[in-house]
């Protein structure tokens, strides 16, 4: 995630001290991402280097302000004007340990997805519950675009679990229909070992039930 | 939530199956169930597993081949056929898989008819059809008859006469599968709203988002428990999340 171009868009909407700007990601983004201070001033230090920002002078208590340059403002814009990265689909640890289940022997398969089925759903009964209470808050907030922000965030939480959960369905039934035809197939094959035993010699055209299975 | 009080639904051990001989279908094989006053339950479980027959049974549309299926205290199997209906009418409210209106009844009286039937008069069971009718959105076409509405309509109308007149147990059966996201959500928030009242409410669903409002979720497969997610971890969330 990019911790630069977030606090660099925050200081897009005007100058802010460290604090500040820690106070401000995690109020729209429900401190999903929760930041560190120390976090925040190491990114502070490069995008002064790098002639994004500069400082702007203490406010009355003596916090030390920063403000975008020209040229932050212009990596703010090009940052929104293009759209995330997809090429490099971030490592998913299910699907790795999923594909890792039905191929090594001996793994249960059903129960790993089951088990996580049960983890996922648990989440996004957390999620819905705390996106129950952001809705009820905006009703009467004080601050609605960061209220309306946590909000989407939590939805972008709920669709990527639902999404999880959807794929775990589609992976038990891909598993139980290959299970159903591998046993019909062994039964096909049994019976028609069977006959061909009972009538010799056996017939020599191929069986409907091996083109199925092609 | 709500763990010590009496449940409104209670299912024990309960079995069913269909048919008989070589053609029999173990539809629940001993399943333990328990829903209690201000709780929604989610059910889930894929096609067949017998989510409709646990639903079935516990409005006491359907009798357990063994097993004991008890509402409000009160165990289905002790009662007659006439004071099974009567509970039906008074503490259940079903929401079918296919609506089941009837046809030939507008949408207002169809969401009536179980509260007229219970003895209320007309007028009040009509002005009581006419608010669980706004609770779904539907105001408007109270005086519709089920084929000029669209599935989604229909289904809210279902729901409607489901949750008329404060039921204690409310049973769900696929009631989202017409509606589009908004509306399922809205149904979902009157469900929750329903159990947060008090009531005790169990939801059969495909959908995770769904689930995902009730305070327990179930899992069937083949007629059996064979997991269950609770939400208790939420509390933790909400009182460290989002400060601001
Ligand atoms: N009247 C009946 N006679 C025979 N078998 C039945 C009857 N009703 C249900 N079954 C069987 O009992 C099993 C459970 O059915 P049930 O309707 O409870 O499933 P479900 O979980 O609701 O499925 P779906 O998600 O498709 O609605 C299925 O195998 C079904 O074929
Ligand atoms: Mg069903």
């Amino acid at each position: 995630m990019s911790i630069k171009h977030g606090l660099l868009a925050l200081l897009d909407a005007g100058p802010m001290y460290g604090y500040q700007l820690r106070a401000e990601f995690e109020s729209r983004t429900g401190a999903t991402w929760p930041l560190n201070v120390g976090q925040v001033y190491t990114t502070l230090a490069r995008l002064e280097r790098d002639d994004l920002i500069a400082s702007a002078g203490t406010d009355d208590e003596g916090h030390v302000m920063y403000a975008v340059t020209e040229s932050g403002s212009a990596e703010v814009a090009a940052w929104f004007a293009s759209p995330v990265a997809r090429n490099q689909p971030p490592r998913d640890e299910l699907a790795i340990k999923l594909a890792l289940a039905v191929t090594v022997p001996g793994v249960d398969v059903p129960a790993v997805i089951q088990a996580q089925r049960t983890a996922t759903i648990g989440a996004l009964q957390d999620y819905t519950r705390l996106k129950r209470t952001a809705t009820e808050r905006l009703e009467d907030s004080d601050d609605p675009r960061a209220d309306l922000a946590w909000s989407l965030v939590l939805d972008s939480l709920i669709f990527a679990a639902e999404a999880e959960v959807r794929w775990l369905d589609h992976c038990e039934a891909r598993l139980a229909r290959v299970a159903s035809t591998r046993t019909a197939a062994a039964q096909a094959a049994a019976s028609q070992a069977a006959a061909s035993q009972a009538s010799e010699p056996p017939a020599p055209v191929p069986t409907p039930s091996r083109k199925v299975r092609r | 939530m709500i763990t010590d009080s009496q449940p409104v639904l209670r299912l024990d051990g309960v079995t069913r199956i269909h048919g008989e001989g070589a053609g029999e279908v173990h539809a629940l094989r001993g399943i333990g169930f328990v829903a209690r006053p201000g709780e929604l339950v989610a059910v889930m479980g894929p096609s067949g597993s017998g989510k409709s027959t646990l639903l079935a049974l516990a409005g006491g549309l359907d009798t357990p081949t063994s097993g004991t299926v008890t509402v409000e205290g009160v165990e289905l199997g002790s009662l007659n056929a006439k004071e099974r209906a009567r509970l039906r009418r008074t503490s259940i409210g079903y929401v079918f898989q296919d609506f089941n209106l009837i046809p030939a009844l507008t949408a207002a009286e169809n969401v009536a008819l179980p509260v007229e039937l219970d003895g209320v008069r007309t007028a009040t069971a009509r002005k009581a059809a006419r608010a669980a009718l706004a609770e779904v959105g539907l105001e408007d076409l109270a005086d519709r008859f089920p084929d000029e509405m669209s599935g989604g309509q229909q289904q809210r109308v279902a729901i409607a006469r489901a949750v008329v007149g404060n039921r204690r147990l409310i049973l769900a059966d696929e009631p989202t599968g017409a509606l589009d996201s908004h509306t399922g959500e809205e149904v979902l928030r009157l469900l929750r709203a329903r159990c947060d009242a008090g009531a005790a409410g169990v939801l059969v669903t495909h959908e995770a988002r769904h689930a995902a409002w009730a305070d327990r979720v179930v899992f069937l497969r083949d007629g059996v428990v064979i997991d269950e997610s609770g939400a208790d971890a939420a509390d933790d969330l909400l009182s460290g999340k989002h400060v601001g």
